[in-house]
């Protein structure tokens, strides 16, 4: 699964992280995973708890923060929120959509010692 | 005072949360040096604000720290340095993704084979094990490096940016890269691609772009491949360029049968006008870069 490659490149964030701000261990990592990312949260909780060990991450923890999926709505010519890729607009039904947000994956922050 | 290290620009305002619970901002303007330092008069250090509540001496406190990194920024990084030796090159990259047994590596057989003499081709082959493809590849003539990822699920930047080395591709040449057959994981990584081409044959089933909609969206061009066994199995396939066009709206869709034939001239035209699209973008920077050497050399020389 690429969650685990996933999991390499948020071992890869902390330990730059690490290197320029300075701390030794991490608590707690808050990623931020837009509800249209490719990930499936589970299974990068699960691949992190694999690839943290030995690392300052050893004893960390992930708290998931949930970003909506948003599009523009051609017909309604405004924003929309949705759930799902191919999902239709909510407010009128159409299905001529451009995903606008909610595919990122990111770290957003860390608590540290 | 005290120093700000690296951050992502594009933030047009960030905080930082120091252990003792203030906070500061930056707003970045026009130029995007981060060597700033900052001063705060008259801080107050309360040991007794922290989480810990009391300072033990000798115990560092728990702080937060603001990342905002995306997860995949090592692999964009490498993708964004192959998408440049490309482009220094003149070289057109096409990202093939399909499930297992679409027709990627038969469609590539016969391209090859359409094209022999006109064009320049080189492939990066991507399978969990065996080099079949590579070496399918390598009796037409064409050079092929293959990629073994092992437990692997797809390629990623700096496999491809490895085989480049070994591969070194001619220049205003077209690099096909033949991924892992996988519906799902190759759509989050970017190989630095000029375009994701996504083979869908009609014996999978009109409802795949729905099903698996990350890598439709990801892709510029739908092949609907196999085309001529229509007759033979029932796939909608107005239905299956409509759900496409759902999860990626204005995808190109071209129905081929790569061993029949059908539809190949017009990929193969698509082909050819990436590639003379790359070859157009490397002699501009090379046209651009003479303008500039010249001018510094004209300069150069009232100045003498």
């Amino acid at each position: 699964m690429h969650e685990m490659a996933l999991a390499e490149g948020v071992i890869s964030v902390i330990e730059d992280a690490a290197r320029a701000q300075g701390f030794n261990r991490v608590r707690t990592v808050w990623l931020e995973i837009g509800r249209l990312a490719a990930v499936e949260p589970a299974a990068l909780r699960f691949s992190f708890d694999v690839v943290k060990r030995g690392t300052i991450a050893d004893e960390a923890s992930i708290e998931f923060v949930d970003v909506p999926g948003q599009a523009w709505c051609m017909k309604c010519g405004d924003t929309v929120a949705i759930d799902e890729r191919g999902a239709a607009c909510p407010a009128c039904g159409s299905y001529q959509l451009q995903v606008a947000g909610g595919e990122d994956m990111r770290v957003k922050e860390l608590e540290v010692v | 005072m005290h120093e700000h290290d690296e951050h992502e620009h594009g933030e047009p305002a960030h905080t930082h949360v120091h252990a003792d619970g203030t906070m500061h901002s930056h707003v970045h303007t026009g130029s995007h040096e981060h060597d700033h330092h900052h001063h705060h008069a008259g801080d107050a250090i309360d040991y007794g604000a922290g989480p810990a509540h009391s300072h033990a001496p000798g115990m560092s406190q728990a702080r937060m720290v603001q990342i905002e990194r995306d997860i995949l920024g090592k692999n964009n990084a490498l993708a964004a340095d192959n998408r440049r030796f490309l482009a220094e090159h003149g070289i057109f990259a096409v990202n093939l993704v399909s499930s297992p047994g679409a027709g990627k590596t038969t469609l590539l057989v016969e391209s090859i084979k359409a094209l022999q003499g006109t064009l320049a081709v080189a492939v990066i082959e991507g399978d969990q094990q065996t080099s079949f493809d590579a070496d399918r590849i390598r009796a037409t003539g064409v050079r092929a490096v293959q990629i073994n990822t092992g437990k692997g699920c797809h390629l990623d930047a700096s496999q491809i940016g490895h085989a480049l080395e070994h591969l070194a591709p001619a220049d205003d040449s077209v690099l096909f890269i033949e991924n892992v057959g996988n519906l799902v994981c190759p759509a989050a990584f970017d190989l630095g691609e000029a375009h994701k081409v996504v083979v869908l044959s009609v014996t999978e089933g009109e409802d795949k772009p729905l099903k698996y909609p990350d890598m439709f969206a990801a892709s510029s061009l739908m092949l609907l491949n196999k085309i001529d066994l229509l007759p033979h199995v029932n796939f909608d396939v107005k239905r299956a360029i409509e759900y496409a066009r759902r999860v990626r709206p204005g995808i190109e869709v071209l129905e081929v049968a790569a061993t029949r034939g059908d539809g190949m001239t017009a990929w193969l035209a698509w082909v050819k006008r990436g590639v003379e699209a790359a070859r157009e973008r490397r002699r501009d920077d090379v046209a651009r870069l003479k303008r500039r050497v010249a001018e510094l050399e004209a300069a150069a020389a009232t100045k003498a």
